[in-house]
């Protein structure tokens, strides 16, 4: 118990803390803290720049030969023509060989860790990615229809990745569907994931039971998941779902950040929890749909990418959530780089490469990692 | 504006157990009123109804009049902040980011200076300020509760609620923080509604006592109307001492009653 000229004294030097606060003064606390502001704003803005570094420098991987230098200005000669020059050959070869799928693995990576990211966080589990919620088996499923019994939904150009778009799509929204109606918790949303993921994988494999060797082929070849099958034509696609689906889940940063205290907390602090939950998973099950469907299964990165950010940058979702997608763009186009280079000319498919590229180097981090080093 | 909170006969149950039979009450402002009963008895399913966590089956909970269920969520957390038993957290996430989240009702997308300097008041009020870079699951219970009730108190509402905030805790730590929100309670003209075991901290600390027992409101008022030896025995079935200490009635439990349930 404190005594009434205890408690005035400590009144006291409070009002006497904020004043000299509002006089421009600040605790050794609060500075700390302002540090820990600047060094999260530094590092998103420090990996974004290290992503234009890199995308100079992968450029001029390749058998012809490119220096950093002509592959920027190759880059910016389309738009600022004025400023920039470049040879018709290395303009070429930069704007439809290597830039395309450096763009398709950046756009991936950005993708599949910001998808990662806000699953982790709404289903509160440090194993959820984007493809807790079925959408592999379901894209396979497509796939293996497409390829088996010659049943494709759209048809033309779109015969095969048509399928697996809207088998990945069905798939999360009849698990995203269960959850609603049988209360949208996160503990369900995992378990029906899991269960149906296993329906729809027992149905592919039984697909692959009957299929020719040439069906096979083409069903694991999309399994690897690969950049290649990446071009202008269907960057607009993506494009266009990226600019609705990114910004709908930023949008949800405060609620995210809440959402990893339990539903209770959320609920109580005024964010509706299970239709959070059903928002963020049904737009990032639209954005990861559209990112398998072209480039096949890259597993690895929408787990560990939110991962590595928050060693760095701790949990608030406004930073997290750029953070893992430049991280993702970068841990998939370096790994798709060496995967291309390594054995030249056989390229090593991009999934592989990510997780044997990514994987050593995610188990560094954890090792090196000490819990309090995230803070400061 | 100092808002008074009622409940007209709330219902809630799970399948076809009820949790709660026609509970009602009123509560003035400014009070520290605790809800103490046994095991199971609704306590922790009465806080979560008042602030619509769960929704009750029937009956009305009125803050100013106004209907809570007919209110939104984050309208409902600008009069009414909860504060849990504990707090799981599955990712990192340091005490400051922590105590911001009270700021969701009020906060702007970017989150401004003003919701900073909030949280920084806070900090001080309670004397954790030093703790605002640790990492939250790296506190000590006591630590963890101060900076929940914390969060609860950025958030700005009249009416706190509280799940037995001393479980868990060292008697050090469990009058560390009734003090502190009795403080609160007084400082910044708050009502506290806390569900608590401890009945001796109940009598010690409360305007108000409500007493449950399955779902049920037994008795209510001051401590020395609810904490009897009748009360107790029949509520709890423990025979028990009731002495005058401070001018509080405190307990001494002595042996359960056997037999046939009271």
């Amino acid at each position: 118990m404190m005594s009434g000229k205890a408690l005035f004294f400590r009144a006291k030097t409070r009002a006497e803390m904020s004043q000299s606060r509002r006089a421009g003064k600040r605790s050794a606390m609060q500075t700390a803290h302002d540090r820990f502001k600047l060094v999260r704003i530094f590092f998103v803005l420090g990996i974004a720049a290290l992503l234009v570094f890199l995308t100079g420098l992968i450029i001029t991987l390749g058998p012809l030969e490119i220096s950093v230098a002509d592959a920027y200005s190759a880059l910016l000669a389309r738009f600022l023509p004025d400023h920039f020059q470049s040879e018709a050959l290395t303009s070429r070869v930069v704007w439809n060989i290597r830039f395309p799928r450096i763009l398709g693995g950046m756009m991936a990576g950005f993708g599949l860790g910001i998808c990662g990211c806000v699953m982790q966080a709404v289903l509160k589990n440090p194993l959820a990615s984007p493809f807790t919620l079925g959408i592999t088996a379901g894209a396979q499923f497509g796939i293996s229809m497409a390829a088996v019994i010659g049943f494709s939904v759209l048809g033309g150009p779109y015969f095969i990745i048509g399928n697996a778009f809207l088998c990945a799509l069905l798939c999360s929204f009849f698990i995203i569907g269960l959850a609603a109606i049988k209360g949208a918790t996160s503990e369900n949303l995992v378990l029906a994931g899991i269960a149906v993921n296993y329906f729809f994988s027992a149905i592919s494999q039984l697909l692959k039971y009957f299929a020719s060797d040439e069906q096979l082929r083409l069903m694991t070849n999309w399994g690897m998941g690969d950049l290649a099958a990446f071009s202008w034509a269907n960057s607009q696609l993506l494009l266009a779902v990226f600019v609705i689906c990114v910004p709908l889940l930023m949008s949800k940063c405060w609620d995210l950040n809440i959402m990893t205290a339990g539903d209770d907390t959320a609920k109580s602090i005024g964010v509706n929890a299970e239709n959070t939950r059903l928002f963020i998973m049904a737009t990032s099950s639209l954005l990861v749909a559209v990112i398998v469907c072209f480039m096949g299964i890259i597993a690895f990165v929408g787990l560990v990418a939110p991962h590595m950010a928050r060693m760095v940058i701790g949990g608030d979702h406004r930073f997290l959530i750029p953070a893992s997608g430049v991280l993702g763009a970068l841990v998939l186009m370096s790994a798709d780089a060496v995967g291309m280079n390594l054995m030249a000319p056989t390229i090593i498919p991009t999934g592989i490469m990510t997780s044997i590229v990514g994987v050593p180097f995610f188990m560094y981090l954890m090792m090196k990692g000490k819990r309090k080093e995230f803070w400061t | 504006m100092i808002i008074k909170l009622q409940a007209k006969e709330i219902v809630f149950g799970y399948d076809s157990n009820p949790v709660l039979d026609s509970v009602s009450f009123e509560i003035a402002p400014s009070k520290l009123v605790t809800i103490v009963g046994p095991n199971g008895s609704g306590k922790s399913t009465l806080i979560k109804c008042i602030n619509k966590i769960v929704s009750p089956q029937g009956g009305s909970i009125l803050i100013d009049r106004r209907e809570v269920a007919k209110m939104t969520r984050m309208e409902v957390a600008r009069y009414l902040s909860y504060v849990p038993q504990s707090s799981v957290r599955i990712f990192p996430t340091n005490v400051f980011d922590t105590i911001l989240m009270g700021r969701r009702p009020h906060i702007g997308w970017l989150g401004s200076e003003r919701d900073e300097e909030k949280v920084w008041d806070v900090l001080q009020l309670l004397n954790i300020e030093r703790l605002a870079m640790n990492n939250f699951s790296e506190l000590s219970g006591g630590q963890q509760q101060k900076v929940l009730i914390a969060r609860a108190l950025v958030q700005e509402a009249e009416v706190m609620l509280l799940d037995e905030p001393t479980s868990n805790l060292d008697i050090w730590h469990q009058l560390d923080v009734m003090n502190i929100i009795r403080d609160v309670v007084k400082k910044k003209e708050i009502t506290a509604i806390m569900a608590l075991h401890d009945l001796n901290l109940a009598s010690y600390y409360s305007d108000r006592i409500i007493m449950m027992k399955r779902g049920k409101i037994v008795a209510v008022g001051d401590p020395h109307s609810v904490i009897t030896e009748e009360n107790i025995a029949s509520v709890y079935r423990v025979q028990a001492a009731v002495r005058k200490l401070s001018d509080r009635p405190m307990i001494m439990p002595l042996r359960q009653i056997r037999g046939s349930k009271a």
